[in-house]
């Protein structure tokens, strides 16, 4: 398939290349340095330009349309322009935006652009993963599919703490999917007790967090 | 009636002030604390520092509650995306975006964006100023 990358930073320029085993690619760069950088790997494939111009994107062959359309500069608004144009305006068969500052998500959401990767998002579920003392973690969204899985933790103040699953009121539309205990994770049926210390792993309908967290945490 | 003016330079402010001046309630916004400084001393409107990506900001601004909207910072991009963010999430219907760029002022009006282009109507402005000279360019012939 064709694809077109907009942004060679770190992330455009890696992508390319792991796109590059099986693909058809072009990528987008604006800084001049970056993109002899470019250009000496990629060669005639790596363009030099603003990619919300469009005589530039129809340099890397927007117009065709591509099959997926990457957008991951450093800016959010770049990123959304990229997106909405090569879409609506040129078809391209799907499109991929990079979220560089989290609070920008629901901009992205208002117009339409859903397939969204925001590294700076997965660092900090990464992270907080890490840290033992946590609230309600969102691990994964699965928007298109309207899910999500978040990770809890049990304290010994927890109402759960000491309850089978089968006795917790979880919400409608949640499920507990995995129990992580000294190490060892078990796949939690209705007679598994929840104890402090335990992390767990829910999937659940995105707006269930507040009730999943009144019935598993609430002090 | 209520207007809110996203960008404050020197288009933004002086839309500002004759806005202001025709009976609007003006609210301001730029990054920059020193643009309040383009609206002059007797400035009768509101002004709020931000950034009109910011829904916060948009929201201190009073846009919930406004009529209008016009977006005029130096950023086509950005002003492409609040002026959707006003149209589509806070539903105001007059919402007016500046775009320095032709091709994708051109574009947006396509999707639905009312767009304003200076750069356009400098461009026709000019051509028009040199078509009604009174010098006419001479008829090429090629030499055979």
């Amino acid at each position: 398939m064709f694809v077109l990358v907009a942004g060679g930073g770190k992330v455009g320029s890696n992508l390319a290349r792991t796109l590059l085993r099986g693909h058809e690619v072009a990528i987008i760069e604006v800084r001049r340095d970056r993109w002899e950088a470019l250009e000496e790997e990629f060669e005639h494939r790596a363009i030099l330009g603003d990619a919300t111009e469009l005589f530039v994107l129809e340099r890397a062959g927007i117009a065709r349309p591509p099959d997926l359309v990457v957008a991951v500069t450093g800016d959010d608004e770049d990123n959304m322009v990229i997106c909405q144009m090569a879409r609506d305006h040129y078809g391209a068969a799907k499109v991929i935006a990079r979220v560089n500052d989290p609070r920008n998500q629901v901009h992205f959401d208002l117009l339409g652009i859903s397939a969204t990767v925001s590294a700076t998002q997965s660092i900090m579920a990464m992270i907080e993963h890490e840290v033992p003392e946590h609230e309600l973690i969102h691990l994964l969204e699965l928007r298109k599919e309207n899910l999500e899985i978040v990770e809890v933790q049990i304290s010994k103040d927890s109402p759960s703490a000491g309850k089978r699953v089968s006795s917790l009121k979880l919400p409608v539309g949640s499920r507990l999917i995995a129990v992580m205990r000294n190490g060892q994770h078990e796949i939690p049926d209705p007679e598994t007790k929840l104890e402090p210390g335990d992390q767990v792993l829910a999937i659940l309908e995105p707006g269930k967090e507040d009730e999943l967290r009144r019935v598993l945490l609430k002090k | 009636m209520k207007a809110i003016v996203v960008g404050c330079g020197r288009v933004g402010s002086k839309v500002a002030k004759k806005l202001a001046k025709a009976g609007w309630d003006v609210t301001a916004i730029d990054e920059a604390e020193e643009a309040l400084g383009r609206l002059g001393e007797d400035w009768p409107g509101g002004f709020i520092v931000g950034h009109g990506m910011d829904v916060k900001v948009l929201r201190d601004a009073g846009i919930e509650e406004a009529d209008a909207v016009v977006v005029a910072t130096n950023g086509d991009n950005t002003n492409i995306v609040v002026g959707q963010v006003a149209q589509k999430r806070f539903g105001i219907e007059c919402t007016v975006v500046r775009l320095l760029d032709p091709a994708r002022a051109e574009l947006y009006s396509t999707l639905g964006l009312r767009v304003v282009c200076p750069t356009s109507s400098a461009i026709d402005v000019l051509t028009e100023a040199v078509k009604s000279c009174s010098v006419r360019p001479q008829a090429t012939t090629r030499a055979g």
